[in-house]
Formats: structure tokens, C-alpha cells, sequence
């Protein structure tokens, strides 16, 4: 049977265009490989067979009479966070249960512009909070490399469907690391884009002053080619900055020649998992030996991100989620005396254990007593996070980095521990404080063959750097094209129409 | 004991945007529940606000014209708590950077000049309306997301006096702005107010009460003037103000306590992070200076200037944006007519004499608003705009009173039905027959038989007895069915009985 589900975008548009596959074969290779992983694998949430199949029809009639477009017929699996017309968008909540979108994000709106097709709702922890993909109020998404380790979060759906090559490439959105973390953990290319790049309309909001979408793929210029669709000024959110949007194909180079690479100081500390430094300490060599200089530069505020991350993320996410009562629409509880019953009552049943956590937390820091002395002060700590990291970028073009202190780790082992998760954030969130872009490339593999991945930050819309350094470094390494290997057999055991061989 | 009233208001105001706050749907009033609506009003999952521009606008020349000082860095804040017309549970309004600050409106009450200063001018958007049918509630989401501006003041009003021409003053200011159609029906204008008494004389405030939701002038009048007494009655008696909210029952005149619950709100105001700061130019304000309006005052001068009317009458006129408006468009009427008077005219004109109607042009015509027309409005309780004749009518009406084509009794009967029905005046006045008879033949003729039917009288006259004279006259004015024109019939009668005595 053929592998298209293994091809990247750049290598689909070539077969579709040179006309060796058609995108209803595409989709349709796809489908079935989603038949025979999701039982062991849980990356999805809903796939919509039919209209991707419509779509990838049109595509194809489109294709034929001559027209093209740099997406057309391409199938992109959606982090169920982001609203497709049509579509569910449950944000991995129950309180969106059944709630389909009467709109399509503005990201949605210019990849579909493009010819995309739709494919499928990835999972991902309930409103985007978590970094582990357990507090997904359907069901866990496990890792491809190791069925017993969380593919990160909360983007976990979209990394495990793209490294489990379920998808060509998906989308997912990244708070404090969200996108960066399942990359990791899964072995894929994650983008962060700096905030404002890409447009939030649409994008149902957890933390509205971090919260960005970024794509999640198989090599970075897929990640270029994705971002250059997505990013632009969007009259619809006014946090979207107007800054042109360079050809970022353009600036994907094999050398690092005259590249000055820093290595923050605050991020090579104990508790880094060994085998996750020396992965990202050969990536280093390997950057040098491609021609870059390699910088020390120091972060001091980098311990007190994870405690201003958290109060802002949840001070903003106590309002974002307060539109969630029952009234208009998503879960309403029966027989509610008043509204307020009614909105006790809905927000108890449809909020997992992790949301109404950050609700708590955020309607406590924002109270009147408490406001100044924590969202002041965060806000302050925030400031300074950027300025550390401005003036770092001083010093060198890009940061290098961990994208987390360790690989993927086994199910259930943190998720009773918050405190202990929160801290795996420590290296992801100080570029989402600071509005910065990040990318992560796999890097290697630990003792125990878990991907590993390597963290590049670059000051905010400098995308084009930490492309460019990613995309040389990937290029030389095989990294990014290792498979997970249990995923092979279990893709012969069925046939076309899901029967078993 | 006597007792002083402090009085503050808050003011809600729906501005005359075409489009809602932070979404690009219509603000059109009365369409059917739910049809102005789009993810962004209704709090969809994802859907971002984006600030009108115009709703700003509007706000800072509010400001201007009140005398406030423009803030060149405002920002809107997210204002939390939990209600069914809330469509995202919280408002975006502004909390610790409002667009304008300060400022003052002029007011007069009980004959007293009085200046009454704002502690702010903020923009937030309005929530949806709550309606009940029969046993369930529905919301009408076509109001939610309105432009509201806020205008507070500081706790300096006096008496309900007061606060009733503050709002009567606010409301010219922002009709002559254009910043708000402010149709009290429509909700356009809406009042919280704040109130406390202390025995005069003491420095300290008393405890006080809020008043919410107040949509008419009149609410506000009485609900203070019940809850001034209210707490009078409540110190008097020994007792102590309960710093509570309180609802006006329009039905039985009272204030009643909301249960405490309702009004305790922590709000946990943040900045939105969805919104960048609005950041004014000093340019951008000196522009939109330039484009102020004319206010009432500057207006009232003008008046007397341009049209050489009494300072009294341009106060008046001028105090209503509308009648003005309708003065000016009268007086231009008026002056392009002129040109072709004599064209018009249906009857040959004759000396003037009539001592009402010697008045002309804009005087006759300001005259004409402030008599018949104030009174009519009163009467039928409606506003300017919805009188049936137009300004150019009544030009026209002053015209043909001039020209004597109608006399002023007539005069006042053609208003009166036009005021009603509207339409030309001229042809009013010819359709019913009402032009005046200055035809000396005619009033010649009506004048000796009037002496024919009572020599009594004629004699009287020539035995020096004056009166006769004006029964005569009201002979000839019955005969002629009010159509003569008065002071010919007199004229001519006197020549008459005196020339004939000779
Ligand atoms: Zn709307």
C-alpha cells in the first residue's frame, strides 16, 4: 500500500501537482491509517471523513481545470481549539460539547484560501491547559514513540497525529509552550510564531496576551510554508501587528555562516535530564560546525517566569472562560432555578479538575486585596523577562535552548502533581511572556528512544532566524526523518475498508 | 432639623454609531429580537472585539464641549461579573484610564446659575435586554455591544432640581454634538444616581444610596425626591443609612432595597489584553477641536447677532437644539422668498398697520415658536420634529401675514390647522377661502350697507358717541367673515361717517 500519509506538505504539493497522487488519495490513505492507529494512539477527536473527501474532491476538480494554489488538495488536521465553519470546536471541554462553528478562524479562513482541506479535530488538554494531553475531558492521547508516555501538551493531539504521520501537518496553539512541548516530546517541528504574527480571530482564547498559532509539522519548511499562509495583519484582532510578512522559504539556508548563536546560562542547570543536554549540547556542536559562533548570555529572571506565567495565563483565562454559562449556547444543566443555579451548576459539570484550578487561581489574583500584589507583579516580572531577553539578543541572532527539562514522561506520573508540571514549562514560557518567536527541532533521542528537542528563540518577528537556524541544522542531521517504529505494523493489519487482514 | 441633599449621577449614554462598540453589526433600534448579532456581540468562542473608532470620536468631543481634559492614553478594561445579558460575562469598559476626565456642564434650576463638574467621561459597551415570556426569560442580544458612554459627575447637585436640569442641559449639549439621538424611549439616555443627606451645616457626607437604572428624566426626579425625604425620615426617626442599591417602582413611587447580594461586586478589573491601548495624538485632538460644534451658549449669541432678535428669545430658542434648528430653517425660508414676493402675492399689499404683524421677518417668526408653537407642542406633547408644519410653512404663513394676505386672527387659525396637517399655507389659505378683502371697492360696499342696517349706531357715532364706531366695524368684519381687513374697515368707515356729516 502506498505511504502518502508519510509525505510532507513541499512533497505533496509536488506529487499532487506532478499528478502521481490526487488528493482523494491523499485523504483517503490518511483515513485509513487514522482507522488503524486510533484505537492505540487517541491523536483526534472527531475526523469528518466526508466533507475532507468532499473537499479533497473539489480540490482535485480545481487541479484539473488548470488552477493551483500552494495548499490545494493538502489535508491539515486543527487543534480543537481553533473554529472551522462547520466543524466542532470543543476545546476538549464537555461544556462544548456538541457546539460546532458558525465561523472559521482568520488562520482557518487563509489556509483554506489556499486549497487546504480539513481533516480532523486534534485532542489536547481541556482549553488548551496542560502539558500532557490527560486533561482532555474525552480521552489521553498517547505518545507514537511510547504508548505509555504522554505526547505532551497541550497541543498533544496535533504532535502525536504528526508524528504518527496520521496528518501531513496540523496546527496547534501555543500559550506557554503548547506547541513547542508536544514537538518535542513527539519528535516533530513546532513553531511559536512571535505574538501578533498570527492572527487570534477565531482561536478560542485561554491566555489572550500569549496565545498564538503556530503549525506543527514534519520539517521546518513545512513550518515556513504554513506560517507564511497564516501570518499577516488581520483587521479582525487588533493585536495583530501590520509588519510585512517575509518570504520565509527565502530565508531557509544550509550554513549558519556569520550566525551568532546564545546560550543562556539560566536554562544548562541541575535537574536537566542528561540525556536531554547532551542531545541539545551535540545540536550545539553541530551548529557550530555549520558555521555559527557560539554566545554565553544570561537570563536572570528566568526562575520567576513560570509564577508570572501562571498568574497571568490564569488571571486572563478566569474572564476568557466566564462566557461558558449555559446561556447561548455548548452544555446546559436542566431544571436550573435562576441563573445563577444555572451557572453553577453548568460551569460545575462541564469544567474538568485543571480548568476550574486556573479559574480559582485567576479570579484569586485578581481580587481586590490580592490584584496588586500578584497581576501587578507579574505584569512587572513580565517586563523584565522581555528585557532580559532583549538585551540578550544584544548579544547573539537566536537563543538555543531545551525545549523542556526532560523528554516525555510516562502517563499519570505528573498529572497528580501540578507543581511539578508547571515547572516543565520553565523553558518554553519566557519567549511567550515576551512575545518572542520559538521553534522546536528534534535534536536526538534518550536512552530509552525518546525524542528530544532543541528550543531556538529569536527576538519577536524574526521568524526568518530561528528558520533558518532550524532548517540548517535539520538539514544536516536525520533527526526529523526517524519514524516511530511501533506504528509500522499496525498499519498492514487492515485494509481499505477496515477489515481486518 | 434641616437636612442638605448630595446628589451625583452617572449617565449612560447609547452613542449615534452605526455600528455596534466592538463588532461591525448595525445599532438600528426596534428590529426584530436577535437580528443585529455576529459571533463578537455574542460572545462566541474565539471571536475578538475591535474598537469604532467613531464611539472614540464621539467621546472625546463630548469632552471638548464639556470642558474635559482628553486623556492621550486610555485603555479598556475587562469588568467581571456573572449576568444573563452579559454576553461574555464581563464588560469591556474603562476603568483607571478613561478617554476624558473632568469638565463641567452649566445648569440653571430654581432661577440659580449653577456650574456642575464631571469626574469623568468613560466608553464601554451596552449588555443585551432581559425580557420574560410568560414563564421563561429570553434575551434580545441587538442591544449588547452598543457604544454606551458614561458620564459621571461629582457629588455637587443639590436637589432633585438639579439633577433634572443637569440631565435637560446634558441632553442639549449632546443633542447639539450629534453624539446621541437621545430618545429617552430607545434608552438612548440612562441614569444611576447617588444620594445622601446630612443635617445642614455638618462637613461629612452621609451614608449613601444608589439609584439604578433610571430611563426618563422624570424617574430621576422623583425617585430622588422620594429617597431625599426617605432618608430624612429615616434620621429623623433615629435610625441609620444603609449604603445599599435601590430600585424605583415607577407604579407606587418608591424606592425599594435590592437584596445586597446583587450589589456587592468584586469586579476584578484587568486591562484587556484583546485591545491595544487608545493612544490620541495631540493633532488628532486639535483636530477634532476644530470640527466642535456650535454649543447652546455660543449659539444664543449668534442668534441675536444674525437675526437681530431679542437676547430673551435667542435664550429660548436657542435652549433646544431643535427649535433653533427649525428658527434658522424658518428665517432662511424666509429670506429666499423675499425675492419673489411680489410674485406671491395674491392681494394687493397696502401700507402695514397691523401692529402684531408689524413685527417681520425672523422676530415674527421666533414670535410664531415661542407663542403658538410652544404652546401646541405642550399641548399635544410631542417635539418640533413631529409638528406637521415645517419650517418653510410657516415662512410662508409670516410671509402672507406681512403681505396682509391673511390677517393675524387668520393667521393664527392657518397655524393651528397646519400645525395639525401640515401643508402650503397659500393654498390653505386659498382652498378655504381665507384671504384677506383689502379690495376698497369690496370693504366700500360692506361698509355702507353696514351704515344702511344701523343708522342707530351711525348716528350715535356723529352724537359723539366713539364706541359705535367699532360695533360697525364688527359688522362689517361678521359680514365679511373675518376676511376684511381690519384697519381698512376702520379707516374707511371713519371717513365715511365724518364726511357724510359734513
Ligand atoms: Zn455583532
Amino acid at each position: 500500500m502506498s505511504e502518502w500519509n508519510q509525505l510532507t506538505v513541499h512533497q505533496c504539493r509536488e506529487l499532487l501537482e506532478r499528478g502521481t497522487c490526487s488528493s482523494r488519495q491523499l485523504v483517503e490513505n490518511l483515513i485509513e491509517v487514522i482507522h488503524a492507529l486510533e484505537p492505540n494512539l487517541g491523536a483526534y477527536l472527531s475526523v469528518d471523513e466526508e466533507q475532507a473527501l468532499r473537499q479533497a474532491d473539489a480540490a482535485d476538480a480545481l487541479r484539473r481545470q488548470g488552477k493551483t494554489a500552494r495548499l490545494l488538495g493538502i489535508p491539515i488536521a486543527v487543534k480543537d481549539v481553533i473554529n472551522v465553519a462547520g466543524q466542532p470546536c470543543t476545546c476538549a471541554s464537555r461544556i462544548l460539547e456538541g457546539y460546532r462553528s458558525p465561523y472559521d478562524a482568520t488562520a482557518i479562513a487563509r489556509l483554506r484560501a489556499e486549497g487546504a482541506v480539513f481533516l480532523g479535530r486534534t485532542n489536547m488538554d481541556e482549553f488548551a491547559m496542560g502539558s500532557t494531553t490527560e486533561n482532555s475531558a474525552f480521552h489521553i492521547t498517547r505518545n507514537p514513540w511510547n504508548r505509555e508516555c504522554v505526547p505532551g501538551g497541550s497541543s498533544g493531539g496535533s504532535g502525536a497525529a504528526v508524528a504518527a504521520d496520521e496528518a501531513i501537518a496540523a496546527l496547534g496553539t501555543d500559550t506557554g509552550g503548547s506547541v513547542r512541548l508536544p514537538a518535542s516530546f513527539c519528535g516533530c517541528v513546532g513553531l511559536k510564531p512571535s505574538y501578533g504574527r498570527v492572527s487570534r480571530y477565531g482561536l478560542t482564547a485561554f491566555a489572550s496576551s500569549l496565545d498564538q498559532i503556530g503549525p506543527m509539522t514534519k520539517d521546518v519548511r513545512d513550518a515556513a510554508i504554513l506560517l507564511g499562509i497564516m501570518a499577516g495583519h488581520d483587521s479582525r484582532d487588533s493585536t495583530s501587528v501590520a509588519a510585512p510578512v517575509p518570504d520565509y522559504q527565502a530565508a531557509l539556508q544550509r550554513d549558519l555562516s556569520g550566525m551568532k548563536l546564545g546560550l543562556p546560562r539560566e536554562y544548562f542547570i541541575q535537574g536537566l535530564d542528561p540525556d536531554v543536554e547532551a542531545g541539545v549540547q551535540e545540536a550545539i556542536r553541530q551548529c557550530e560546525r555549520l558555521g555559527a559562533r557560539i554566545v554565553d548570555v544570561s537570563l536572570p529572571m528566568t526562575p520567576h517566569a513560570v509564577a508570572a506565567y501562571y498568574i497571568i495565563a490564569s488571571a486572563e483565562a478566569s474572564a476568557n472562560l466566564a462566557r461558558f454559562d449555559g446561556v447561548r449556547y455548548g452544555l446546559r444543566v436542566k431544571d436550573a432555578v435562576d441563573p445563577m443555579d444555572m451557572y453553577q451548576r453548568t460551569r460545575a459539570m462541564g469544567f474538568g479538575p485543571e480548568v476550574k484550578r486556573r479559574i480559582i487561581l485567576g479570579t484569586y489574583v485578581l481580587s481586590s486585596g490580592y490584584h496588586d500584589a500578584y497581576y501587578l507583579n507579574a505584569q512587572k516580572v513580565r517586563t523584565l523577562i522581555r528585557r532580559d531577553l532583549e538585551q540578550a539578543f544584544q548579544a547573539c541572532d537566536v537563543l538555543l535552548t531545551p525545549v523542556a527539562p526532560t523528554a516525555a514522561y510516562r502517563i499519570g506520573e505528573k498529572s497528580q502533581n501540578p507543581l511539578q508540571m508547571y515547572l516543565g514549562d520553565i523553558f518554553a514560557v519566557p519567549a511567550s511572556l515576551a512575545g518572542m518567536c520559538a521553534l522546536s527541532v528534534p535534536c536526538g533521542f534518550t536512552s530509552h528512544r525518546l525524542p528530544i528537542g532543541l528550543q531556538v528563540i529569536g527576538p519577536a518577528f524574526c521568524e526568518e532566524r530561528i528558520l533558518r537556524a532550524g532548517y540548517a541544522y535539520e538539514q544536516t542531521t536525520a533527526w526529523h526523518r526517524q519514524k516511530p517504529p511501533v506504528m509500522a505494523p499496525e498499519l498492514h493489519l487492515t485494509d481499505k475498508n477496515d477489515n481486518e487482514l | 432639623m434641616n437636612y442638605s441633599a448630595t446628589i451625583g449621577l452617572e449617565v449612560h449614554v447609547q452613542l449615534a454609531t452605526r455600528t455596534k462598540m466592538f463588532c461591525a453589526c448595525n445599532t438600528d433600534f426596534g428590529s426584530p429580537p436577535n437580528t443585529h448579532v455576529c459571533p463578537v456581540c455574542l460572545g462566541y468562542p474565539g471571536a475578538l472585539p475591535v474598537i469604532n473608532e467613531e464611539a472614540v470620536r464621539l467621546t472625546v468631543m463630548t469632552g471638548l464641549m464639556l470642558g474635559s481634559e482628553i486623556n492621550p492614553f486610555s485603555k479598556f478594561d475587562r469588568k467581571n461579573y456573572f449576568y444573563p445579558d452579559m454576553p461574555k460575562n464581563y464588560q469591556i469598559s474603562q476603568y483607571d484610564r478613561p478617554l476624558c476626565i473632568g469638565g463641567a456642564v452649566a445648569i440653571e434650576a430654581n432661577g440659580v446659575a449653577k456650574t456642575i463638574p464631571l469626574t469623568r467621561i468613560h466608553l464601554e459597551e451596552d449588555v443585551a435586554k432581559n425580557m420574560h415570556v410568560r414563564n421563561a426569560s429570553s434575551i434580545d442580544f441587538n442591544r449588547a455591544g452598543h457604544p454606551l458612554m458614561e458620564v459621571v459627575t461629582e457629588p455637587e447637585l443639590d436637589s432633585s432640581e438639579e439633577a433634572f436640569a443637569f440631565l435637560q442641559a446634558l441632553k442639549q449639549i449632546l443633542l447639539y454634538g450629534g453624539i446621541s439621538p437621545c430618545n429617552l424611549e430607545e434608552g438612548n439616555l440612562r441614569c444611576d444616581v447617588n444620594c445622601s443627606v446630612r443635617p445642614a451645616g455638618q462637613p461629612a457626607l452621609g451614608v449613601k444610596t444608589e439609584i439604578k437604572n433610571l430611563n426618563t428624566f422624570k424617574g430621576v426626579f422623583q425617585s430622588l425626591q422620594y429617597e431625599i425625604k426617605r432618608q430624612i425620615a429615616v434620621l429623623e426617626s433615629g435610625g441609620t443609612i444603609v449604603q445599599e442599591t435601590r430600585r424605583w417602582e415607577t407604579e407606587t413611587g418608591i424606592t425599594e432595597s435590592m437584596r445586597s447580594k446583587e450589589a456587592a461586586h468584586d469586579y476584578r478589573y484587568f486591562p484587556d489584553p484583546d485591545l491595544m491601548p487608545v493612544v490620541l495624538s495631540s493633532e488628532q485632538i486639535e483636530c477634532w477641536k476644530a470640527l466642535l460644534p456650535e454649543l447652546p451658549r455660543q449659539r444664543c449669541d449668534r442668534l441675536v447677532r444674525q437675526y437681530s432678535i431679542p437676547p430673551y428669545d435667542a435664550r429660548v430658542l436657542s435652549a433646544d437644539k431643535a427649535m433653533a434648528d427649525y428658527f434658522e430653517e424658518a428665517c432662511r425660508y424666509y429670506a429666499s422668498s423675499q425675492a419673489t414676493r411680489s410674485a406671491h402675492a395674491v392681494a394687493p399689499s397696502a401700507a402695514a398697520g397691523d401692529e402684531k404683524l408689524a413685527k417681520t421677518g425672523p422676530k415674527a417668526i421666533s414670535n410664531w415658536l415661542m407663542t403658538e408653537m410652544l404652546r401646541l407642542l405642550s399641548e399635544k406633547g410631542i417635539d418640533i420634529d413631529q409638528a406637521a408644519i415645517r419650517p418653510k410653512a410657516l415662512a410662508e404663513l409670516v410671509r402672507l401675514a406681512e403681505a396682509q394676505v391673511v390677517n393675524s386672527n387668520t393667521a393664527k387659525d392657518v397655524f393651528a390647522a397646519l400645525f395639525e396637517q401640515g401643508g402650503d399655507p397659500e393654498l390653505w389659505v386659498k382652498q378655504k377661502g381665507l384671504v384677506q378683502v383689502s379690495d376698497a371697492g369690496a370693504i366700500e360696499a360692506m361698509v355702507e350697507k353696514a351704515m344702511a342696517d344701523h343708522p342707530g349706531s351711525v348716528a350715535d357715532f356723529r352724537a359723539g358717541k366713539s364706541a359705535a364706531l367699532q360695533f360697525l366695524v364688527g359688522q362689517v368684519m361678521r359680514a365679511s367673515k373675518g376676511k376684511a381687513h381690519p384697519q381698512r374697515v376702520q379707516e374707511l368707515l371713519k371717513k365715511k361717517l365724518t364726511t357724510t356729516a359734513n
